[in-house]
């Protein structure tokens, strides 16, 4: 077993795991930090695949920036006790039951593609290698082919701002 | 790596963000799980990328194929940015009428 | 003879239907009757034309156009005009012109846009019946027979404000239905069986050679059955009595002169049918007989002078069906024809005290009115003896041929036949007296205004009254000396008529027996009635009588509560729970679907969230597992 396989599978447990502790803390702000490990172990998982830029937008953005405006909000609406009330236990259960359903049915099919003729089995992610991921061609490729989307995802900024501040305006 | 680790990884960080979605009252929680969906399907693309530049890394060095799906992470993280924002302040606003963050409230969609 | 001509018969009568029955706000009452009588009087000197044209030359068929043209099956509108129509042409628009002209009288009281509906109910009916005559197949028979259906309907009801006289118009119509029911179910096997219902074409031997003897029965029968309806037979005979409640020149027209003996036309019509089937015969003598011997026992008890007469209708009726089964076909064609004038005339000549006595019918308050009515008494005295059957009148020759012929085919027949033939002296004799002679038994304010009717009732009486008399000697048999010209003229239509073979003398016994039993009924009836007429209630037997043997109420308790009972049952159970039941559950399963399904509506995030979820699942199922699915669903179901 590789380095890159300790790594891949340690990230994993990683991810799993703290998604997991997510879901299942009271406290809001434990589970703001457990989605930031998750965010982490996803990084993770971005610079194996040599996707250098995204594993550090990734972390920019998401745990930076996004998990920092959760937990402020929480703080600024003094949510860091655990006053959540809990949904009923039979709801709770069917919730579980009907995520359990989604996993089970979907890697069902996916576990039955690996034998069909898109020969899942034979294809492998190509770990370590390549430059695609690399911020030089993916900026190369952004500012020529993706120009206009990439400007018009400036107007859904400012559109999101006005909005935020609309939303959030005493009336 | 064969792709269906990261499929199933994928799937499973998927699913437990359902069943947070599902199981949870407090809206911040879900609003949290919804990230945590977004980002399993960033993964998921991301290793379909690697997948499809594998494939023609075998013959063509130079090759660029399969960088669209990471600028698609890149544009899921845009959107994703935009509406966290929104949705917080919706989230923000929702406190301020009820005092609370409980999505019973938002049963506004009967009437 | 030229078409045209022969479609004016009965068009004309139909112009003025519609003339007067559209215009009935605009017209006077002069010019209502001017074009009623005109239309019916133009028609009967055609007729008279026509029959004098047959006469010489003989039957024939003018055809108009193709009335039905459906796959092998082709129907024209077609008319035949030959000895029998011609006759009966003659009758109805003979005698119906006088009854139009009568009724221009007796009408009078009415505001003028009733007086036109009146006169073109009766122009409808004209045509309807002439176009029942005229039709050389028996669908044109059954469309005239439907409209003289509905004519009567239309004229019994004609006081629609009074309900007794609507629900007597109902009764008449739904009995007549039923019969008609049996007609078309004749029509339609006919069709079916030999695809024609041309007269000339059925009637011919290749066409009769496809119908089996099973089929000749069954069709008479059903034809026979729409004739009990029309011609007043058992069982369905109740409507006519009922149906007195008409004014009294519909009575006259409708239910004694022509519309009734449409029955006996149509089965002499088919005459060649009815001679083929012995079963179908003796069902027709049975009946006949049953039916005039059971209604002149009830006219013995009658008080009101049109129900008397109603009853007598029915009973004269009988007389005929049983000429028709006995085989005597001109025999009973004769006896329509006399029964036209003379019971025509009674009916006018009770309209006559009717109309003197402001709508007094029961005889019980009449008497004396000989002095103050002379036309009216001597006519109606004719019209007695002559359906008494006194020599020479005319009622003697037609109903001696019937009863000659009952003899002929089985003594019994003969004896009912005769019996009844006395107690229709009896009866009539019964009504002449206490209405005209004896003393006044009136209210003086009746007495005051009663006075003879007006030129134009009295006319027509005098003119059937003649009629009545002599119309007889057309039909003198040969034993009497004469020649029975109306036998030779109707011998090519009647094709199938046997002539009955009786000794000389005992047909003078016969007749001398028949005769000698009326006179002795008339003798009795004048001296029981004359000085003391019937004025108690009947008691006893009698009761019976007067109560019509209690038939009505027999059917009202076989016949019509159980159908109000099957009715209430079906509107109670099967219609209230059953198709109510069923659209209302319907209604209220869809409220409590909806109930229960808006609670799915929570407006819930959480809910539609878990709802999308599980849809998720099963698309996915469905999307990768479809014919895994449906091999599952095989396993469960096959």
């Amino acid at each position: 077993m590789s380095l890159l396989h300790i790594f891949f599978w340690f990230l994993t447990a990683l991810a799993l795991f703290s998604a997991l502790m997510v879901i299942i803390s009271k406290n809001p702000v434990h589970s703001v930090l457990w989605l930031i490990v998750v965010f982490f172990a996803i990084s993770g998982h971005y610079i194996l695949m040599n996707a250098q830029f995204l594993a550090i937008v990734n972390l920019i953005v998401y745990a930076g920036a996004i998990m920092v405006l959760f937990l402020f909000v929480i703080m600024l609406l003094n949510l860091n006790k655990q006053t959540e009330p809990q949904k009923h236990i039979w709801l709770k259960f069917s919730g579980i039951i009907a995520g359990g359903c989604f996993l089970l049915s979907v890697s069902n099919v996916i576990y039955n593609a690996q034998n069909t003729t898109l020969e899942l089995s034979k294809k492998a992610v190509l770990m370590g290698e390549g430059n695609i991921g690399l911020i030089e061609n993916l900026g190369k490729k952004l500012f020529t082919d993706y120009v206009i989307p990439f400007e018009i995802s400036s107007v859904l900024f400012l559109s999101a701002m006005v909005g935020a501040v609309v939303i959030g305006k005493k009336n | 790596m064969p792709v269906q680790y990261y499929i199933y990884l994928a799937l499973a960080l998927f699913s437990i963000g359902i069943i947070g979605v599902l199981t949870r009252r407090n809206a911040i929680i879900v609003f949290m799980c919804v990230e945590l969906m977004l980002n399993a399907v960033n993964l998921l693309l991301v290793a379909f990328s690697k997948v499809h530049y594998g494939a023609a890394y075998l013959t063509n060095k130079t090759t660029d194929a399969g960088i669209d799906g990471q600028l698609f992470v890149f544009f899921i993280m845009v959107v994703a940015a935009a509406e966290v924002s929104v949705g917080l302040a919706i989230i923000v606003m929702l406190f301020r009428n009820t005092r609370s963050v409980d999505i019973n409230f938002l049963n506004r969609l009967k009437n | 003879m030229s078409k045209l001509i022969i479609f004016l018969v009965p068009l004309l009568p139909f112009i003025g239907f519609l003339i007067t029955g559209l215009g009935r706000k605009f017209l006077s009452k002069t010019l209502t009757a001017v074009i009623t009588n005109g239309t019916v009087l133009t028609s009967f000197i055609i007729s008279l034309i026509l029959f004098f044209d047959v006469k010489a030359t003989g039957g024939k068929v003018y055809s108009a156009f193709t009335f039905i043209n459906a796959d092998a099956y082709k129907i024209d509108f077609a008319f035949q005009i030959d000895q029998l129509s011609s006759i009966f042409l003659l009758i109805i628009t003979g005698v119906g012109f006088l009854i139009h002209l009568y009724s221009t009288a007796y009408m009078n009281d009415e505001k003028p846009d009733h007086y036109a509906r009146f006169f073109s109910y009766l122009n409808l009916f004209i045509f309807s019946m002439l176009l029942l005559v005229m039709g050389a197949n028996y669908l044109i028979m059954f469309a005239g027979w439907e409209g003289v259906g509905l004519c009567s309907y239309l004229l019994i009801g004609f006081w629609y404000k009074n309900n007794n006289y609507n629900y007597a118009a109902k009764k008449a119509f739904v009995m007549n239905r039923i019969g008609d029911v049996g007609f078309l179910i004749a029509i339609f096997w006919l069709l079916a069986k030999v695809g024609t219902l041309s007269f000339q074409e059925v009637f011919s031997e290749p066409v009769l050679s496809k119908l089996s003897q099973a089929d000749i029965t069954g069709i008479t029968l059903f034809l026979f059955i729409g004739a009990t309806g029309k011609s007043a037979q058992i069982p369905l005979y109740t409507w006519l009595p009922d149906a007195m409640a008409g004014p009294t020149p519909v009575s006259a027209l409708i239910h004694a002169a022509t519309m009734v003996t449409a029955g006996i036309y149509m089965v002499a019509r088919s005459n060649v049918l009815y001679s083929l089937s012995i079963t179908t015969q003796h069902i027709l003598i049975v009946i006949g007989l049953a039916t005039a011997f059971l209604s002149a026992t009830i006219a013995i008890k009658q008080n009101d002078i049109k129900k008397v007469l109603a009853y007598s209708t029915v009973s004269q009726l009988g007389y005929m069906v049983v000429g028709l089964g006995v085989g005597a076909f001109t025999g009973a064609v004769f006896h329509v024809m006399t029964h036209a004038f003379f019971k025509a005339l009674l009916f006018l000549g009770a309209g006559s005290v009717i109309h003197a006595m402001h709508h007094e019918q029961d005889i019980r308050n009449m008497g004396g009115l000989r002095k103050k009515l002379p036309i009216t008494h001597i006519t109606f005295l004719l019209a007695c003896i002559a359906i008494a059957g006194i020599p020479p009148f005319s009622g003697f020759f037609s109903k001696d041929e019937i009863l000659a012929a009952a003899y002929a085919k089985n003594p019994v027949y003969w004896i009912v036949g005769v019996i009844t033939a006395m107690l229709t002296a009896f009866y009539m004799f019964r009504l002449y007296t206490t209405t005209f002679l004896g003393t006044y038994r009136g209210t003086k304010e009746q007495e005051s205004h009663i006075h003879e009717s007006p030129k134009a009732m009295t006319i027509p009486l005098l003119v059937l009254a003649v009629l009545s008399v002599v119309a007889g000697f057309i039909g003198v048999p040969q034993v009497l000396g004469g020649s029975h010209e109306l036998h030779q003229y109707l011998a090519p239509v009647l094709t199938s008529e046997k002539a009955i073979h009786l000794e000389h003398s005992t047909e003078y016994m016969l007749m001398g027996i028949s005769v000698v039993v009326a006179l002795l009924a008339i003798v009795f009836a004048i001296n029981k009635f004359s000085k003391k007429p019937e004025m108690e209630e009947p008691t006893g037997f009698g009761k019976i009588l007067a109560n019509k043997w209690y038939i009505d109420e027999l059917y009202d308790t076989i016949i019509v509560k159980p159908v109000i009972a099957l009715a209430k049952f079906f509107k109670n159970i099967v219609e209230k729970l059953g198709i109510d039941g069923l659209v209302n559950n319907v209604g209220v399963f869809v409220q409590y679907a909806a109930r229960q399904l808006r609670l799915v509506q929570s407006g819930q995030v959480a809910g539609y969230i878990m709802i999308m979820v599980l849809s998720m699942v099963v698309f996915v199922l469905l999307w990768f597992y479809d014919t895994s699915i449906l091999k599952l669903v095989e396993k469960l179901f096959y």
